[in-house]
């Protein structure tokens, strides 16, 4: 018999997985990482001694009762790590599993695939020593390294004051963090804020704590350039809303984290033909769903922050309710106030969630600021300069119009690095609501698979025109 | 190229975990050693700034956000494959490059 399958096993998924496996299923739950946590509860390689407490800090009991049941559930679904899904069509996705591929049937399938930084690069972003937010955060819990010695960490969002945070505590050295919100802005997000008071003196903690032991914290800050010549060697930014370069500063750094906050990682859903919307709170098109996490094709549910920034917290119940409603539809007997209990905790945190918008807002002029030098793309090496320059000489005002005409989107990370960017500087560009410019689909294969698993294979290859 | 080599300088510095197990690789054919647990990335960023240079500018480049969606941490085996360096492992012998002499 054909089983449901969850694609990613971080707290959406193993929620996911563990509400079927209640119910007598035996999911098949992919994951590309080697054990189940996801990004934010990610487990260093077994051996590794570092106690909970020190890995996740305040969410350490959360982690752990995550951990734990992905542990508990070993026999009872089909787990496979180390698995990339490359492809999805038909009704089964495409993986990459050590080297290999296979084609994975499911019957329902449940998309928690989480999300990355979103990024909105600045010159000398390409540089070896800058990494994302999360991706410094990696360093740190899977690795135990910091990412330089001397270490930056801009942009904006709870994870820039978290990984400072993190990075101090575990004796690295954070020579600034640069927020280009406003402390304006973290008071006025107060009374949404409020609405979950432990998180809001959480972050309120981080930044008191950061300055008691030294830790410059800056806000208002524009970050303009990242530094060096083959490697970080600084950072140049201003304050406040000079915009002209007057008030510029630079500080010696040989590392730097940035990120805006999170961005969805939606590219199954687009694969699979979900509808999509454009939310104005997250300045992204995410692909609909109802409350119980179904979305517009039936059968696909989707849950955590693959389909919109929640949190983990909201993405474990989402998981859970996504089984619930796959369980639902299939005519099976599910407990409704468990099921209606969850909605109303995942409508509960919305106001929260507009609350850390306020608090964070999204630079809406990073766009018309930035240079025609800067590099948009970091897979081909495409500038701001030469997206401006296709607008201007085509009219294109569709971000799939400029990526057939520019290639921007086209490169490795088919656009999850550099899509808010380039969707941003189209908008500026062609003088439209960024909005109203479309949003980058995807293409099979949306991870590069080796030409040697290929080769090896049953022919499954995709249809390169599937998507467009 | 007649340019003597310039020193290798890591980028990532180890705060934690250091307790384990040596793993020997080489790194450009030289020899080089990281630790059992260590992804590729890790076990070449910790000596040295690069990873490989990138197809179309030509800069160096070393990975940007460490959980496999950014693609941009690849870099070559002797062998002729490519490793995602984030997310393998480190495993005794691996023959890296990095395309620049060793030091």
């Amino acid at each position: 018999m054909t089983p449901p399958v969850i694609v990613g096993a971080g707290p959406a998924g193993v929620r996911a997985a563990q509400a079927l496996a209640a119910h007598g299923l035996r999911p098949v739950l992919v994951d590309e990482a080697p054990r189940a946590g996801g990004q934010v509860y990610r487990r260093p390689p077994a051996h590794f001694r570092r106690s909970p407490a020190e890995l996740y800090g305040s969410e350490a009991a959360r982690a752990v009762a995550l951990h734990a049941a992905a542990d508990t559930l070993a026999d009872r679904i089909d787990h496979r790590p180390d698995s990339l899904v490359w492809n999805a069509q038909g009704g089964a996705l495409d993986l990459l599993q050590r080297g290999r591929i296979e084609r994975l049937p499911y019957n329902g399938l449940i998309v928690a695939t989480g999300a990355t930084d979103r990024v909105l690069p600045v010159p000398g972003w390409t540089l070896p020593g800058v990494t994302t937010l999360g991706g410094a955060q990696v360093a740190l819990k899977f690795q135990g390294c910091a990412i330089g010695e001397r270490v930056v960490l801009m942009g904006s969002g709870p994870l820039l004051y978290l990984v400072a945070y993190q990075y101090a505590k575990a004796g690295a050295r954070i020579v600034a963090v640069l927020d280009s919100a406003r402390l304006a802005d973290q008071v006025a997000a107060l009374p949404l804020m409020l609405t979950r008071p432990a998180i809001l003196v959480k972050g309120a903690w981080y930044v008191a704590w950061l300055r008691a032991h030294g830790v410059p914290v800056v806000r208002g800050a524009r970050p303009l350039r990242i530094l060096g010549g083959e490697r970080v060697e600084g950072v140049a930014f201003e304050q406040g809303a000079h915009g002209d370069g007057q008030g510029m500063q630079t500080i010696e750094c040989d590392a730097v984290g940035i990120g805006h906050a999170l961005r969805s990682e939606t590219q199954l859903p687009d694969l699979l033909g979900c509808r999509f919307a454009f939310d104005a709170l997250q300045r992204a098109h995410l692909p609909l769903r109802d409350a119980a996490g179904r979305s517009s094709v039936p059968g696909l549910y989707l849950a955590g922050d693959g389909a919109g920034i929640l949190g983990a917290d909201a993405a474990e119940w989402a998981g859970e309710r996504a089984a619930l409603a796959l369980l639902e539809d299939r005519g099976l007997p599910v407990d409704a106030a468990r099921a209606r209990e969850l909605e109303q905790r995942l409508a509960g945190i919305r106001p929260f969630r507009r609350g850390l918008e306020r608090a964070f807002p999204f630079p809406a002029d990073w766009a018309a600021r930035a240079d025609d030098e800067l590099v948009v793309c970091r897979c081909e090496h495409i500038s701001a300069g030469q997206l401006r320059r296709t607008v201007r000489e085509t009219g294109a005002d569709d971000i799939n119009r400029l990526k057939a005409l520019s290639r921007v989107g086209m490169g490795r990370c088919q656009g999850r690095m550099c899509g808010v960017a380039a969707t941003e500087i189209l908008a500026q560009a062609c003088g439209r609501p960024v909005g109203e410019v479309g949003r980058l689909r995807g293409q099979a294969p949306i991870k590069p698979v080796p030409l040697s698993a290929l080769s090896s294979a049953p022919p499954v290859l995709p249809e390169p025109e599937a998507a467009a | 190229m007649t340019d003597a080599p310039t020193p290798r300088r890591p980028l990532l510095v180890r705060l934690a975990e250091t307790g384990r197990t040596s793993v020997a690789f080489t790194l450009d054919g030289a020899p080089a050693s990281a630790l059992e647990g260590d992804t590729v990335l890790t076990a070449v960023l910790t000596q040295h700034d690069r990873l490989r240079r990138n197809e179309f500018s030509g800069a160096p480049r070393a990975g940007f956000c460490l959980m496999g969606a950014c693609q941009d941490c690849w870099i070559a085996t002797a062998g002729g494959e490519r490793l995602r360096a984030c997310s393998t492992f480190i495993a005794p012998g691996m023959a890296l490059l990095s395309g620049e002499g060793a030091p």
